[in-house]
């Protein structure tokens, strides 16, 4: 099935999920940030991450996300070496789509919070699109502050809150 | 479109309005009003003088970098001591409404942070009857600076709430006596008019106790967090939820009537504004673009259009909607951060922030867009910036040296002064009266809850808002009709 097929059934999901259940961080359960939450979005297993084409090889050893300086969405050279692996892989297993999420850590409003995040998401769309991979195969998300994946109240969980995750939107039954 | 129908079909957030009738057999009208007025008002302008002191002498040192200052340490003003016997029960059924509105008309008069009350025990005289003679010397005899007398009666669906206001010192009645009628349910909204009555009298500015609040109620860990819809009246009485918590919903906004509010949700998958009829708990988005994330509404001050921040391609900036129409109209064209703007009162400028400078500032424009002049001049980062209703300030959010603060500025960025600060403060709104400010403190850490809490203008005053659970992001409404 060619991709955009198979990410227009994907979008038709989205939708009607949403009524059920509207984001990933809804009442079903958090996710696990790492993308394979149950949250109405991704229906297939992670698969085996020693298997390349896996969602779990792409979380774990591709890198699902990468990380940025307070205040900050430009990419460092660690974020772009890690989304240039992601589009490669992108590239390969092009029956994915894929929702960016941006996030912030909680030092800010929470206005100031949403629009960083979704500077962030962009600057990594905008790699991945310099990168070959195609506009319509992304959409992102800001979560603003709403979303932290660790809780305390330090530069050590700021630095990991301050994401962008590339959230893999296809079963991984590749 | 919002998939998601309202928790409950019908729910009553506003009772009905009481109706106010003056007390027509007043026998204690008086034509020297005003003069009584002004010796009541002698005990507590001074301290109304000091409060607003905390903002003006800073204004001269403003253009010198950084008069930064906790106006927690301004003189203490003292709270003008009142007296409220029970209000009288007229008849049997009247007993507990008569016991309850009393305890509520002191309780928004003490938590003002202006009035202190004088406990029963120290009474000396009794009030029996609404219209008996009042005995000045007695209330006087135990420093009561304001006495307030009422009467309650009660039949079927209706209770008649009556009082009036003396003035100690001058042994004088202060105003006419006033009754308030409605349903046994309203019976809080009629004490809190009452309450509001006196504060008028006695400030000469209106009051804004019977108001309601908006916010968002939390529960859940940290980084799995339940958000959900809810209203309360200013106190935090009579809760009622206008969401369930399956998708998350920020920053809920009254319109200016009342009747409608605006808020943030993620029901779609993707964060984007909606609008609530408050009667009938029906949502509709507005202002959707494919592809983009709509936040941070507000409301004109005529209701008809509502001004937000539109993200597109990564980049933020601010934009209106006619409610009506639908029809948008794009106020800022930059490549930084624009949001959370706010209408003043007069409805002809936005006040905004944006990160042009290199980090987040206050600035003013035209409620049409164009040239943008920046108001904000201190060192940190200043966020979130709220028209105060009677035009004349401006509170905000501000960062700096890794805490947070609410602050209030005049219009033209002169007499900052910050108002409060913690490890996260944040998102004042207005009491109707321009008085009060509300706003989340969150703690830090894992355990770190968000709460309401309310501070006068003046920095003093501070105080938890009691919820029900961790409570953010709060919206006070107009006063209430």
């Amino acid at each position: 099935m060619a991709y955009m097929t198979k990410a227009l059934i994907l979008m038709t999901a989205l939708g009607l999920a949403a009524c059920k259940n509207p984001d990933r961080y809804g009442a079903g359960g958090p996710g696990d940030g790492a993308g394979a939450g149950a949250g109405g979005i991704q229906t297939g297993g992670l698969g085996d991450a020693s298997d390349p084409r896996s969602v779990a090889y792409f979380n774990q050893t591709v890198g699902d996300r990468v990380l940025f300086a307070v205040d900050q969405a430009t990419l460092s050279d660690t974020a772009r070496q890690t989304l240039a692996g992601q589009a490669q892989w992108l590239n390969t297993n092009s029956d994915y789509a894929i929702i960016i999420e941006g996030h912030a850590d909680e030092q800010g409003t929470r206005e100031y919070n949403l629009a960083l995040g979704a500077r962030r998401a962009s600057a990594v769309q905008d790699f991945l699109i310099s990168q070959g991979i195609s506009a319509n195969r992304m959409r992102t998300v800001s979560y603003g502050k709403e979303r932290p994946v660790e809780v305390c109240s330090d530069e050590s969980c700021f630095s990991r809150n301050r994401r962008a995750v590339t959230v893999l939107s296809v079963g991984a039954g590749a | 479109m919002i998939c998601k129908t309202p928790p409950n079909g019908r729910m009553r957030l506003f009772f009905p309005a009481p109706d106010q009738i003056k007390d027509d057999n007043e026998h204690t009208r008086n034509e020297r009003k005003k003069d009584k007025y002004m010796t009541l008002l002698r005990t507590l302008i001074p301290a109304l003088a000091i409060a607003l002191s905390g903002v003006m002498p800073m204004a001269s040192t403003m253009a010198q970098a950084e008069p930064l200052r906790i106006i927690l340490d301004s003189p203490v003003i003292e709270p003008l001591p009142f007296a409220i016997p029970q209000f009288i029960a007229e008849n049997g059924e009247a007993g507990q409404y008569a016991a309850d509105i009393s305890r509520v008309v002191a309780s928004d008069l003490v938590n003002s942070g202006l009035f202190r009350e004088i406990g029963a025990d120290a009474y000396i005289s009794n009030v029996t009857s609404f219209d008996a003679p009042v005995s000045y010397n007695d209330w006087q005899a135990i420093s009561a600076q304001a006495l307030i007398t009422g009467a309650v009666s009660a039949s079927g669906d209706r209770i008649v709430v009556k009082f009036r206001l003396f003035d100690i010192a001058s042994g004088q009645p202060l105003g006419e006596g006033l009754q308030f009628a409605g349903t046994p349910g309203s019976w809080r909204r009629m004490a809190h008019k009452v309450a509001d009555a006196v504060y008028s009298r006695i400030t000469s500015e209106s009051g804004y106790f019977d108001s309601r609040v908006v916010y968002v109620e939390e529960s859940g860990p940290k980084d799995n967090r339940l958000k959900r819809l809810a209203v309360m009246d200013y106190d935090g009485a009579n809760v009622a939820y206008l969401t369930d918590s399956s998708s998350i919903v920020l920053a809920p906004r009254f319109s200016p009537g009342g009747e409608s509010i605006l808020f943030t949700s993620y029901s779609s998958g993707f964060p984007a504004i909606y609008i609530m009829d408050v009667a009938s708990l029906g949502v509709r988005s507005l202002g959707e673009q494919p592809g983009t994330m709509t936040f941070a509404p507000r409301f004109s001050p005529n209701g008809r259009t509502v001004v937000f921040s539109l993200e597109r391609g990564g980049n933020s900036d601010i934009y209106t909607v006619d409610v009506a129409s639908g029809q948008l109209n794009q106020l800022t064209n930059a490549p930084s951060i624009e949001t959370a703007p706010s209408f003043s009162p007069d409805g002809s400028q936005i006040v905004f922030e944006s990160d042009r400078s290199g980090n987040q500032q206050l600035y003013i424009m035209s409620a049409n867009g164009g040239d943008a002049q920046r108001i904000s001049g201190g060192a940190g980062r200043y966020g979130t910036p709220v028209w105060s209703p009677r035009g004349d300030l401006i509170a905000f959010t501000k960062q700096n040296e890794g805490r947070f603060h609410i602050g209030v500025m005049r219009t033209d960025g002169s007499g900052e002064g910050l108002l409060t600060g913690s490890y996260l403060d944040e998102g004042p709104t207005w009491s109707p009266n321009g008085r009060v400010i509300m706003f989340t403190r969150q703690g830090a850490g894992a355990e770190g809850q968000p709460a309401l809490f309310s501070v006068d203008i003046s920095g003093r005053n501070l105080r938890q808002v009691p919820t029900s659970g961790p409570a953010s992001d709060p919206a006070w409404s107009p006063l209430l009709p």
